[in-house]
């Protein structure tokens, strides 16, 4: 957050995001009036009583007393309603931004998630929400007080003595003058410091996670000596910050000490001479600390409300990040129908090279396909854009005619299943997970699905931890099969989806994966699997390690349509059958004919 | 601490002085007496009010002094017991988020001293000090306020307590709840799309939002009761010392000029009880992260170190293992059953076995991280490692695991944790070893690369030659390999084992796996197959692998089979 908006007391987006805060600030500002005045109204009371009693030596003087009482309720009913209504209102914030960034943030889909780390935004959503709880229940509260009492009492301390209300009046600006210019000389060095803590216990943390290898090496019992070390460092370091930190507070105590005494000294002297009455002396006397209070309040709380507008502000990030448009027309029925990739060219933000460079191919109807390449060939890329979370910066994908583009999202997604490199699983039961695509799938369908991606680890009624913590990596791509296989979609795209299981299960799912008489796309390295094409295609790696010149023109490589069989095409075909890179003779595709049998 | 208290009484003391003695000053102005009369009272108004600043600002320089010194202290003495623990004192170790809590409760323990017990000692302290004070003016009202400052200071929280503890035992799992919603909404993002089921995952997340809310919307109910109440008795006392006030100027018993001290001290009294709901439930809470940590710091010591160690004999080797019997602690079962094995210097041996079948426990065992319960191992055929330094047994086994820990630091410092004093050439001769200088010379920052947290900014087989260049350079003379590859795609396990045996020729090396795809009687001199903690069969490679209905022979075709089968299909 930059300095310009930090110096911002309410973020205008807050009041547009969450409708709540109007009406919480307008109830604030309410009963910071409503307090003021019975603010007022004691002190009158205490005053008038001190000087009767005192001067005139009334008693039992039951009127002020029973007076007071009432304040006394008045006060205590205003007190309750503030931190209700601040409490509820938070809690309601809080839910409407969580909601408005979950609803955001899933809607600009994979592709926007992909940039940022997702435990980030799950951090925000949770913990990061949570630091309105102080900016909405103490600090917008006692802003709204900060406005409001000062002009209530100072009126009422103008009403009953002019001269304490412009010696009051001439102190009290020097206090948010004093804020501002202490608060820029510290606040820097204040915020770096807590950013050290912060870093302190990360280091702590790494260093017990850790704690099993530091052991190995012998080095554990030399790491508590240097806990200690650098905790003793940074505690000298943040002590030098913090005294002069303090100093902000402490002049600002000081200057409305001072002033207060002021003005009592000049009533003193007034009373002495007999120019002032008690009774005016003892009211000016209980109101003039209370106008300096909630300014100074306010500066106290000025870090909890850093930290919130900060947290709102990277909500408010997400939320204005706009959506893209929507393809309208739904998509057309894909079994049987032919899937095309076409002249396709990625760059990812921030990087100098193509993440993939018009490549084109063929995903032929109820065929399977397979695609190989090197690591960062793309491969993953190209599922992307094929599921519509990439938007590519050339070519098209086309659904038999209708480009992807065009198409609504959602009856695209409702015809395919996918299984990603690294799938995830849900806190639940393994058949919650299993059924994710297909809900009132029947008992008999899920033993099914589960049995053909051989998951022999787990019932159905099996709990999984949260993202399936304990299972290894070939378990979680088994039961990814699974819930492929129960969607059964007519298309199939399935990502590396044997990389982490050893030979022996491997060769049981190849049963299965031939056995599928959908349009299947199979991204893959395993020789195995790649015996499984009707049809190959391959990437070629990233072309050298410097990014190829763009201008020159080089020669176009076949794209779609492309004369001669249906076999795949890239921008670099071999130029001998088979596969130049894989060196597995079952790399040639299986399919040269335009219309191959099973 | 006690500094601290006694600046934050002495600048709440102010500001009650300050009040009372305006009160006195003004009343007794309007007497109009002679000017010289006021100037002891108009000093003391000038002292408190410059007091009252200076003091707080003392007061807050100490006490976050304390809690900073306290912060060390407490990490250390954390630190130093789980060091005793890990790893096997800790079974819940590699759980990431206990892990983090452990960590964030060590943080929470500071609070007890800084957040409940200084406010509370001076709410105590300036309560007593001012109810005495007003009690010397007019003992009613000093009474008056006694029962206030208690009442508001220690009644309104106890019934805080009382009515919101139900909530607030609820408030963890709900909040537990939403964020597990949450984390798997966003990191299931893609998924859930494609699969259609976003709009009933994210109902699903509201729905424990709206339950979390519920929550909060009842503890706000009662945090502001306590709130309202806490005005309430500070009113009904000031209106109660007033009328005490009243009568005793009427009967004499209270000089008129003083009814303004006893009505405007209680007034400023106040603000001493004022932080009291807070301070208690940082008490609360404190207390909660004391008792889990307690919980965990309490965990019996895993293995007992000899109390006068022997020295480390100057030959170590061979290490003799004899009948080693293990269980880990808490488990109900042996891990390890009567396994005997002898490491003589530069021999190679392969343990191999399905998983759970104490491959792992014989590492930690050797290690000195668990406990034998019967046999044992001796260094040099005769000295007992129980009876050495568990420090100095490490020093001559050594681990490479399969979950080594990479700090969050550079490739340089993760790889001198082995050897400190470790020079530029040796550290580039232990990564060329490990297959990983290239790249690390591709690198901008060379040896300075910061690798991330755990390592995040390294793939999976960077890391384990990461971890195996260290567990090189250190230089152990005999090194255990625990499952290395085990986190690694097949291609990338196989190229790394082959590396990694390459890497160790002619170390007295132990090679725990459960692949055998590059195993044979050139890379290894002995086969251990254990199963369920027994050792099951061994001896030479080719002996084991071609012995018709052996255990090894067994796995080697399971094994095969898969691939072929695999290749053919």
């Amino acid at each position: 957050m930059d300095s310009r908006q930090r110096m911002r007391p309410i973020d205008p987006r807050l009041l547009a995001y969450a409708r709540t805060t109007r009406a919480f600030l307008a109830g604030s500002v309410l009963l910071g009036g409503v307090g003021a005045a019975l603010l007022v109204a004691q002190a009158a009371l205490i005053a008038d009583l001190v000087v009767r009693a005192f001067q005139r030596g009334q008693s039992p003087l039951w009127g002020p007393l029973l007076g007071l009482a009432a304040v006394t309720l008045g006060r205590a009913l205003v007190a309750w309603l503030t931190e209700l209504t601040a409490h509820r209102s938070v809690a309601t914030v809080k839910s409407t931004l969580r909601r408005r960034l979950l609803d955001h943030a899933t809607a600009l889909g994979p592709g926007f998630l992909a940039g940022r780390r997702s435990g980030d935004l799950a951090t925000l959503a949770t913990r990061g929400v949570d630091a309105l709880d102080d900016y909405f229940a103490r600090y917008l509260p006692q802003l709204a007080l900060a406005v409001v009492v000062p002009v209530v009492v100072l009126a009422r301390i103008l009403g009953a003595d002019w001269a304490s209300a412009a010696i009051i009046c001439g102190t009290l600006p020097l206090i948010p003058l004093f804020m501002i210019l202490i608060g820029w000389a510290t606040q820097a060095r204040t915020d770096r410091q807590f950013a050290g803590l912060s870093r302190l216990s990360h280091h702590f943390l790494d260093v017990v996670a850790g704690l099993p290898t530091l052991k190995v090496f012998g080095r554990a019992k030399a790491q508590a000596a240097a806990i200690g070390r650098i905790t003793e460092d940074y505690r000298r370091a943040t002590l030098r910050t913090l005294r002069l930190a303090f100093v902000s507070s402490f002049a600002l105590e000081l200057l409305s000490t001072l002033s207060v005494a002021l003005v009592a000294v000049s009533i003193g002297f007034r009373l002495v001479d007999g120019t002032l009455d008690l009774e005016t002396g003892l009211l000016v006397l209980v109101l003039a600390p209370e106008v300096y209070l909630p300014l100074r309040q306010v500066g106290a709380l000025y870090h909890s409300s850093a930290e919130g507008l900060a947290a709102a502000g990277k909500i408010f990030e997400v939320l204005e990040t706009p959506l893209p448009e929507p393809g309208r027309r739904p998509a057309p029925p894909v079994a049987g129908t032919d899937i095309r990739i076409d002249g396709l060219t990625v760059r990812h933000p921030g990087r100098a090279q193509d993440a993939l460079h018009e490549v084109s191919l063929l995903l032929p109807a109820g065929r399977t396909t397979v695609l190989t390449g090197p690591s960062g060939a793309g491969k993953t890329t190209l599922v992307n854009v094929l599921l519509g979370f990439v938007r590519p910066d050339a070519g098209r994908v086309l659904i038999g005619d209708q480009p992807l583009a065009d198409t609504d999202l959602a009856s695209w997604h409702a015809q395919l299943a996918w299984v990603p490199q690294h799938p995830h699983l849900f806190a639940g039961t393994v058949a919650e997970n299993v059924r994710l695509a297909r809900p009132d799938a029947t008992d008999a369908q899920l033993a099914a699905a589960l049995a053909a991606a051989h998951v022999d680890f787990a019932g159905p009624d099996t709990r999984l931890a949260e993202n399936g913590h304990g299972l290894s990596a070939g378990q979680r791509q088994r039961l990814a099969l699974a819930r492929a296989l129960l969607a059964d979609r007519p298309l199939l795209v399935l990502d590396e989806p044997t990389a982490h299981l050893d030979p022996v299960t491997e060769a049981a799912l190849l049963d299965t994966l031939g056995r599928i008489d959908r349009t299947v796309l199979l991204i893959t390295h395993r020789p195995a699997l790649v015996a499984l094409a009707d049809h190959h295609v391959r990437l070629p790696g990233t072309p050298a390690p410097h990014p190829p010149p763009r201008s020159p023109p080089r020669p176009r490589p076949p794209r779609w349509p492309n004369p001669g069989p249906r076999t795949g095409t890239n921008r670099r075909p071999p130029r001998r059958p088979g596969c130049p890179g894989c060196g597995s003779p079952c790399c040639s595709a299986r399919s040269p004919s335009a219309a191959p049998s099973r | 601490m006690w500094l601290a208290v006694l600046l934050g009484s002495l600048a709440l003391g102010c500001a009650v002085a300050l009040m009372g003695t305006s009160g006195w000053l003004i009343s007794r102005a309007s007497q109009m007496p002679p000017v010289l009369y006021l100037m002891v009272a108009v000093t003391s108004v000038r002292a408190f009010g410059i007091g009252r600043s200076v003091f707080r600002y003392a007061e807050r320089l100490v006490s976050h002094d304390a809690v900073l010194k306290a912060l060390g202290g407490i990490r250390t003495a954390v630190y130093r017991r789980l060091e005793q623990l890990a790893p096997a004192g800790l079974p819940q170790f590699r759980r990431g988020d206990l892990l983090s809590r452990l960590v964030a409760d060590v943080d929470a323990v500071q609070d007890f001293h800084l957040r409940w017990r200084l406010p509370a000692a001076v709410a105590a302290v300036v309560s007593l000090a001012a109810s005495a004070a007003l009690a010397a003016f007019l003992p009613l009202a000093g009474l008056v306020l006694a029962l206030g400052l208690l009442l508001a200071g220690a009644g309104v929280p106890a019934l805080e307590r009382r009515i919101s503890g139900r909530t607030e035992r609820r408030h963890a799992p709900a909040r537990g709840e939403l964020a597990t919603a949450v984390l798997d909404t966003l990191t299931g993002t893609a998924e859930l799309t494609v699969a259609g089921a976003l709009p009933a995952r994210l109902r699903a997340t509201r729905t424990a939002d709206a339950a979390l809310t519920r929550l909060a919307g009842r503890s706000a109910a009662s945090g502001a009761l306590s709130a309202g109440l806490v005005a309430l008795v500070t009113g009904l006392t000031v209106v109660a010392a007033a009328a005490v006030g009243v009568r005793g100027v009427a009967s004499g018993a209270l000089p008129g000029v003083c009814l303004a001290v006893v009505v405007l001290t209680p007034l400023a009294a106040f603000e001493a009880v004022a932080a009291m709901p807070t301070a208690v439930r940082f008490r609360e809470r404190a207390r909660a992260a004391q008792e889990r940590l307690a919980e965990v710091l309490a965990s019996p010591l895993p293995v007992t170190e000899p109390a006068a160690p022997e020295p480390l004999p100057a030959a170590q080797l061979p290490v003799v293992i004899s009948g080693l019997t293990a269980r880990w602690p808490g488990a109900a079962h042996d891990a390890l059953r009567g396994v005997d094995l002898e490491l003589r210097p530069g021999r190679r041996v392969a343990v191999v076995g399905p998983s759970g079948s104490g491959k792992t426990t014989l590492a930690h065992v050797l290690l000195r991280f668990v406990e034998p319960s019967a046999g044992s191992v001796r260094l040099a055929g005769t000295v007992d490692t129980r009876e050495l330094a568990g420090e100095d047994v490490r020093r001559v086994i050594g681990l490479c695991a399969q979950d080594a820990h990479v700090f969050d630091s550079s490739v340089r410092e993760n790889l001198r944790l082995a050897r400190p004093d470790a020079d530029e050439p040796r550290l580039r001769a232990a990564l060329a070893r490990a297959r990983l200088l290239d790249w690390v010379d591709g690198l901008p920052e060379g040896l300075d690369t910061m690798v991330g947290e755990h390592g995040a900014r390294l793939s999976g087989g960077q890391r384990q030659r990461l971890a195996l260049a260290r567990a090189l350079l250190a230089d152990f003379p005999v090194l255990i390999l625990d499952e290395p590859a085990e986190h690694l795609d097949t291609a990338t396990a196989d190229a790394l084992t082959a590396d990694l045996l390459a890497a160790t020729e002619g170390r007295t090396t132990l090679l725990i796996t459960h692949r055998l795809a590059g195993l044979d009687d050139s890379s290894v001199d002995e086969v251990l197959v254990l199963d369920d903690g027994r050792v099951v069969e061994r001896g030479r490679w080719s002996q084991l692998a071609d012995r018709p209905g052996g255990r090894l022979a067994a796995m080697i075709a399971r094994e095969r089979a898969g691939e072929a089968r695999a290749v053919a299909a």
